[in-house]
């Protein structure tokens, strides 16, 4: 090996790189939609009537907060089958990849409901909106808006960290990127070549998100 | 095949736990020197300097941190450096670590207000000394919150390292599993064992952000 870097294999890895690129992105959008769904669950129940809840809620977001990703990861992947739940990978990886952003998002999304104005709930309220309604009509699409660049960047730092699924061999970005540099001998120019895929893919995605934002969130707003 | 009680797996997770804290103190301290470094870049009077502070912090923000350890520990040996796996992760995690830094500490250079800047120029101090004696004091302390809050992340992160066959709390949880088959019992230990170094200083972080939050 001498000074120089060789990039000869590039053309036949191609399509692996892709492949494991579309895994990745595949997994980045199954769990941002169900991780905001979940984060927004979970902002609703840190304030909600039952104390009980309310310590769940929290009890869950400072442990997931408090622990590797990649941790949890085995814990699910291998631990959680003694309990006699045995998951495929690909959804291993998906649930922890949700646990592990909705924790962050319940707390982005109780600060962006915190920071609706109560004004805006008593108006709708005195509108004649049942208190469902509120919440969906009113204060949620507010609270979006406001958490959207935090929520965006919590996203793009998830896809960065899914890295670490090719642990537990989910075919992904990094995976692929194991098998390319064990038959190259290339370590270095193959995460290289990777690495930069990571960077175009996380930039792409925060401004696709803030494009997409822009339309459909910030659309129709005075 | 030898008999594990739970005692035998807690020490020996415990005692795998010291890579962890001293790999992340270690990181920590290079991280923060060369986060200096990387902040006086960022805030150069010079729009090169800055442009390049700026990619930097770009390229540890935008790709995994598993990349950059793989990078750095299939790159050295290139450079000409024998590597181990402490090495590679000391490395990885003091440049990863001095991106956040510079940025988290950016902040707070630009929360202190102008007129501090104006008015240490007109006490005739130059810009590193002003830097030094008034604007970096008041910068560290705004940030102070946002730093420990790194810290917790910078824990977390150590155990990437793992996967580069450092020895730390999650490769010897991996090891332990191997040898016991109880891998509820190990990785639940190894997940508490990090909740206990996490924990106190994201308490810590938000008694600082609440005494900071002090109505003006």
């Amino acid at each position: 090996m001498g000074n120089s870097l060789d990039f000869s294999w590039l053309g036949d890895a191609v399509r692996l790189i892709g492949a494991g690129a579309a895994m990745t992105i595949f997994l980045v959008v199954v769990t941002a939609l169900l991780g905001t769904l979940l984060s927004i669950l979970g902002a609703l129940g840190r304030t909600s009537r039952y104390a009980m809840i309310r310590r769940i809620v929290k009890a869950y977001v400072e442990l997931i907060r408090n622990t590797p990703f990649l941790a949890q990861l085995f814990f699910i992947f291998f631990g959680l089958p003694s309990l006699g739940i045995r998951l495929d990978p690909i959804v291993a990886a998906i649930v922890a990849m949700t646990i592990n952003l909705a924790a962050y998002g319940t707390e982005i999304v109780a600060a962006g409901l915190a920071a609706v104005p109560t004004g805006q709930r008593e108006a709708a309220q005195a509108l004649g909106l049942r208190p469902r309604l509120v919440f969906v009509k009113i204060v949620l699409p507010q609270a979006l808006k406001i958490i959207f660049p935090a929520l965006t960047s919590q996203i793009v730092i998830m896809m960065l960290e899914s890295a670490v699924v090719s642990q537990i061999s989910v075919r992904e970005l990094t995976y692929e990127a194991d098998l390319l540099q064990a038959r190259t001998f290339l370590a270095f120019e193959t995460y290289l070549v990777v690495t930069l895929v990571y960077l175009g893919l996380s930039v792409a995605l925060r401004r696709l998100m803030f494009a997409g934002g822009r339309r459909f969130i910030f659309s129709g707003q005075p | 095949m030898m008999e594990f009680t739970l005692w035998d797996i807690l020490r020996n997770l415990l005692l795998a736990a010291r890579w962890t804290v001293l790999l992340s103190l270690v990181a920590f301290a290079g991280g923060g020197i060369a986060g200096l470094l990387v902040l006086l870049l960022r805030i150069s009077k010079r729009p090169w300097l800055r442009r390049a502070a700026e990619m930097y912090i770009g390229a540890f923000q935008g790709t995994p941190l598993l990349m950059q350890l793989f990078l750095v520990f299939f790159g050295l040996p290139l450079l000409g450096f024998r590597i181990e796996a402490w090495t590679a992760a000391v490395v990885s995690l003091t440049l990863f670590a001095s991106a956040f830094l510079a940025e988290i500490w950016r902040g707070g250079v630009e929360a202190v207000p102008r007129g501090q800047w104006e008015a240490a120029a007109s006490l005739g101090l130059h810009r590193i000394r002003q830097l030094r004696l008034v604007i970096l004091p008041q910068a560290l302390t705004i940030a102070r919150a946002p730093t420990v809050g790194f810290l917790v992340q910078l824990v977390k992160s150590t155990a990437l390292t793992s996967i580069i066959g450092f020895d730390e709390l999650l490769r010897t949880s991996n090891a332990i599993n191997n040898a016991t088959f109880q891998p509820f019992t190990v990785y639940g230990l190894g997940a508490l064992i990090y909740f206990c170094l996490c924990f106190p200083l994201t308490q810590y972080a938000r008694m600082l952000e609440r005494s900071m939050a002090i109505p003006r």
